[in-house]
């Protein structure tokens, strides 16, 4: 390079010398300026600003105002009979009987699709970090059911359970596990399974992708020490799989069980919480409530009391997860 | 180019204090480079001399004008950073050329600015590459470049040589060293490894926990440091510390030893005797101050270290030009050199030099 | 366990379980096609047949040309789109305002985000139908776009900061001594490599929009406004019997999730470890 490339850069200097532009522009920005801290403490609103109002107008304002219609009595079928009552819609709802069945049927409902989803999910984790043919398009098939509408996954598995149409009644039936081929989803007894099956089908892959990603952190030489120590699959499994998950699953399933609890649309479509009040979960109820009787003072009490509900269990589950953290 | 003033500069994170009553006078075209440990805040003051941080306290000036709250744009400060930053979706050209793209600078001053910088890096061949297809040392010239490309008032830069390998370091670094002189621009350097400070550097500024130790040319540091940290933290080998008392013109050495040094006064408050390896001599058992037992021989080539272990003074390392004959377990007889014996307060300042005296 | 070297017995039982999990997760899927190919004359005839003993395409007619299904699909596409181009837009600004800025307010900032993902949607279905209402949108896609975009920013907020937090900080730094304002470094150098980050994001939310049911149903009962999912349940409910019709609408439902779902699947594990909370 040497002496060439040494005027090179004298060229580059004297050209450079004529157009000045910061230096010339400088003083007009500067007339204008407010401080840099000032500028440090203004600028993340301008780019969150607009979720943040967003937020509040859809979410946060609306919640509000939901609250205060638990006070009163809007029914939108009897216009004229409208204002605050007190508690009026709690007492209702405290003697309201569908509503404590309601509230029976959200444990069920959301006990066994958290229970059957964890394990199913847990169990397709594991598989998929196995080792085997034409793995991409299998993780690809079966993880689909998750990218499936929710109103489609309910029509489906509603018309999968109908004995005109779908297979699985006379399946059952050839199983003996049904008298004969009939819509599981019309008898009371046992409707719930219907749109706990479809919840299933549905969050299954939820959780293997959460799991799956949890398990390919682990590192693989602590298998390989585990294996040079002579211990067995089993015994991988349950001294370093498990324990390195257990804050991943702990996690997954709180929050999983709130959304589930609150998930009204796999009901609503299947059964519409019939026959006779037996499928309803408090969320469905909710909506029911408010979108067939337009009744928005009652629909938003028994909101309140889910909404009361969820904070609960979620208070306990912070206390025990402390506890145990302790440990 | 650009002068760069300092006044009583200070920066803080909430009640942490990062940087304290930092002053500091970059002459125009000056080489200056701040060292310190890791956390010191050489890359903090850096930074806000490129107004990437805000300053909390003092005032900045560039050529007279204050700018604490111009922002980067408007302080026309170039900067190299230690990940290199370029722009994984820009070829070569286009990285170079960026900041005149962003100043709508005509395309074809643009295009023939990047050719002269490019062809001075020795990049022309390379252009139109992306930088994932550079190699290390390709891209810290693409960064260079970028820096050049824009004539900036002052280069900044932020550990630039970090992340290359020995050799690369050796030949960037004189590619710097070269730069700085051909262009004759204000360049503020930043980096914890002290040779690429006393290479490059017309004057070093030493940072330690938030404050300045001490500023000069790298000459000044190595004979005249003001403090154990500076003594200790330029110059390698390490220089050796020992503790020592002191009483009129004589320090005495844990094991009795007595070293009178041609100093008038302020030995009372002597707490410790500094000397680089390079400034103990080996002589005949009549003329030595300390005798003592060869533990360990480093052979480089060029020089050989000599650790040798005193007694109650503890461990010296002497370092010997050439290939030394000496080896672990013999006994071994070392004078100090008086003229470059470093003597430190129990604060840690250095007490008036003996060669100041001398001088 | 993947690398114990594998006994036949417990490689023929992996297999076993594959197999089980792939059927239970196409079942479904595979009846939906089944039915919506099959002619209506055969749909009682062929009954639990697995495969039908003749095809048609009569009823993918039918529900294009003698149905409002294109209309449905129409009105869902543009809230889908409007939704996800706002939610990714909105959604970019907060995560990188998350990703780069500390400021006051930001932990309960995020706090109130995550809360908004736990509470009940359908305590404020009543609210914001009276307000709504109020303003005279009802039967307008707008407001589905509007409260949709709502609903969605909490999570895409998260995705998207994941994205920027991969993105070195260093680069949009070096841009601002290159002369750009910071907005410039954001559209100029962040931006171009956020690029797969923003087709994730627009991915989830359209999948989410497409799919939402019980707001659009309380919000639209207007035929020609009405989404797919309430105009398939609408029709349902009318017409019960016309099975294949309604399998073929349901098969025609699903291609645009199941295109997007093939797009975004290399983002999932990434999206739903980030925010992990989003169905």
């Amino acid at each position: 390079m040497g002496r060439t490339a040494d005027r090179r850069i004298r060229e580059v200097e004297s050209q450079a010398v004529t157009p000045r532009t910061a230096q010339q522009a400088a003083p007009g920005i500067f007339r204008a300026r407010r401080s840099l801290y000032l500028q440090y403490l203004v600028e993340p609103f301008v780019y969150l600003s607009p979720a943040i109002v967003l937020i509040g107008v859809v979410m946060l304002i609306p919640l509000i105002i939901g609250i205060s219609y638990s006070f009163q009595a809007i029914d939108l079928l009897r216009p004229f009979n409208t204002g605050w009552i007190g508690f009026a819609n709690y007492l209702a709802l405290w003697s309201d009987r569908k509503f404590w069945i309601a509230l029976e049927n959200t444990f069920t409902w959301t006990f066994w699709s958290i229970t059957f989803q964890f394990l199913l999910g847990l169990g397709l984790a594991l598989l998929l970090n196995t080792q085997f043919h034409g793995k991409k398009l299998f993780q690809a098939l079966v993880f689909l059911p998750w990218a499936v509408p929710t109103f489609l996954s309910a029509l489906t598995w509603a018309w999968l359970f109908n004995p005109v149409i779908g297979p699985l009644p006379h399946w059952l039936a050839a199983l003996g596990i049904l008298s004969e081929p009939y819509n599981i989803l019309g008898d009371p007894a046992l409707a719930m399974w219907g749109p706990i099956v479809a919840n299933i089908w549905f969050g299954v892959p939820f959780f293997a992708i959460t799991l799956l990603a949890a398990l390919q952190s682990i590192p693989s030489e602590l298998y390989e020490a585990a294996e040079i120590d002579g211990a067995t699959s089993w015994q991988c499994f349950t001294k370093i799989t498990l324990p390195f998950l257990a804050p991943m699953i702990a996690i997954t399933v709180m929050l999983r069980t709130i959304w589930i609890a609150n998930f009204a649309d796999l009901i609503f479509v299947m059964t519409g919480g019939g026959p006779a009040n037996s499928t309803h979960i408090v969320s469905s109820y909710i909506f029911t409530t408010a979108f067939r009787k337009l009744d928005f003072g009652y629909a938003s009490a028994v909101a309140v009391a889910l909404l009361l509900l969820l904070l609960v269990y979620a208070v306990v589950l912070l206390w025990l997860r402390k506890k145990l953290v302790r440990i | 180019m650009a002068r760069i003033e300092l006044k009583g500069v200070a920066k803080r994170y909430g009640s942490v204090e990062v940087l304290r009553d930092i002053d500091l006078e970059i002459g125009d075209g000056e080489f200056i480079v701040l060292v310190g440990p890791s956390g010191c805040g050489k890359s903090t003051l850096l930074r806000m001399i490129a107004g990437l941080e805000p300053i909390s306290g003092g005032d900045f000036f560039i050529d007279g004008t204050r700018m604490n709250d111009a922002r980067p744009r408007e302080r026309d400060i170039a900067m190299v950073f230690q990940s290199y930053a370029l722009y994984p979706h820009m070829d070569v050209a286009r990285n170079m050329g960026f900041s005149m793209e962003i100043r709508r600078r005509p395309p074809a001053e643009r295009t023939s600015r990047v050719k002269q910088a490019a062809e001075t890096l020795g990049l022309s061949a390379l252009t139109e590459r992306l930088p994932r297809a550079l190699s290390g040392g390709q891209r810290q010239r693409v960064a260079m470049g970028r820096a050049i490309v824009r004539d900036p008032r002052a280069f900044l830069f932020d550990e630039p040589l970090s992340n290359l390998d020995a050799a690369l370091r050796v030949e960037m670094r004189l590619e710097i060293a070269r730069l700085h002189k051909r262009l004759g621009a204000t360049m503020v350097y930043v980096t914890h490894d002290q040779v690429e400070a006393l290479t490059l550097a017309d004057r070093i500024v030493v940072l330690d926990g938030g404050d300045i130790q001490q500023i000069g040319t790298p000459l000044t540091l190595y004979e005249r440091p003001a403090n154990k940290f500076v003594a200790c933290f330029i110059g390698s080998p390490t220089m050796n510390v020992v503790p020592a008392t002191g009483r009129d013109r004589t320090l005495s050495l844990k094991n009795g030893a007595q070293i009178a040094l041609p100093q008038s006064a302020g030995l009372e408050r002597a707490a410790e005797l500094g000397i680089r390896p390079e400034h103990i001599d080996l002589v005949a058992p009549e003329d030595a101050d300390l005798t003592g037992t060869v533990d360990l021989v480093e052979h480089l080539g060029s020089d050989t270290n000599v650790y040798v272990s005193i007694g109650d003074v503890g461990m010296l390392m002497v370092r010997r030009r050439g290939n030394a004959p000496i080896r672990s377990g013999e006994r071994i007889f070392l004078r100090l050199q008086r003229e470059n014996t470093h003597v430190f307060a129990s604060d840690g300042s250095a007490l008036a030099h003996a060669s100041a005296e001398a001088a | 366990m993947a690398r114990n070297r594998s006994h036949p017995v417990a490689t023929a039982g992996k297999y076993v379980a594959l197999a089980l999990y792939l059927a239970f997760a196409l079942l479904p899927l595979y009846w939906l096609l089944k039915i919506a190919v099959t002619p209506d004359r055969l749909i009682f005839t062929d009954g639990v047949e697995l495969w039908p003993s003749a095809l048609t395409a009569d009823n993918f007619r039918s529900v294009l040309f003698k149905t409002d299904f294109l209309a449905y699909f129409g009105n869902s596409l543009f809230v889908s789109l409007g939704t996800a181009a706002a939610t990714t837009l909105i959604a970019a600004g907060a995560g990188y305002a998350f990703s780069r800025f500390t400021f006051a307010g930001k932990r309960i900032i995020i706090a109130v985000m995550l809360v908004t993902q736990m509470f009940p949607l359908l305590m404020i279905i009543a609210p914001i139908y009276r307000i709504v209402a109020n303003f005279g949108m009802l039967n307008s896609l707008t407001s589905l776009i509007a409260v949709y975009t709502a609903f969605n920013i909490p999570f895409a907020t998260f995705l998207m900061q994941s994205f920027f937090d991969g993105i070195p900080k260093d680069l949009e730094e070096a841009a601002m001594m290159d002369g750009c304002t910071r907005f410039q470094a954001l559209r100029k150098v962040i931006f171009p490599l956020t690029l797969p980050g923003l087709g994730a994001t627009l991915g989830f939310v359209f999948t989410a929009a497409w799919s939402e049911l019980l707001f659009a149903l309380m919000l639209i009962s207007k035929n020609d406004a009405m989404t797919f999912p309430v105009g398939l349940l609408t029709f349902v409910s009318k017409f019960s019997v016309d099975w294949g019709q309604m399998m073929a609408a349901g098969v025609l439902a699903l291609i645009p999730s199941c295109l997007f779902f093939v797009f975004i699947q290399r983002y999932l594990v990434q999206g739903l470890t980030s925010g992990a909370v989003k169905g």
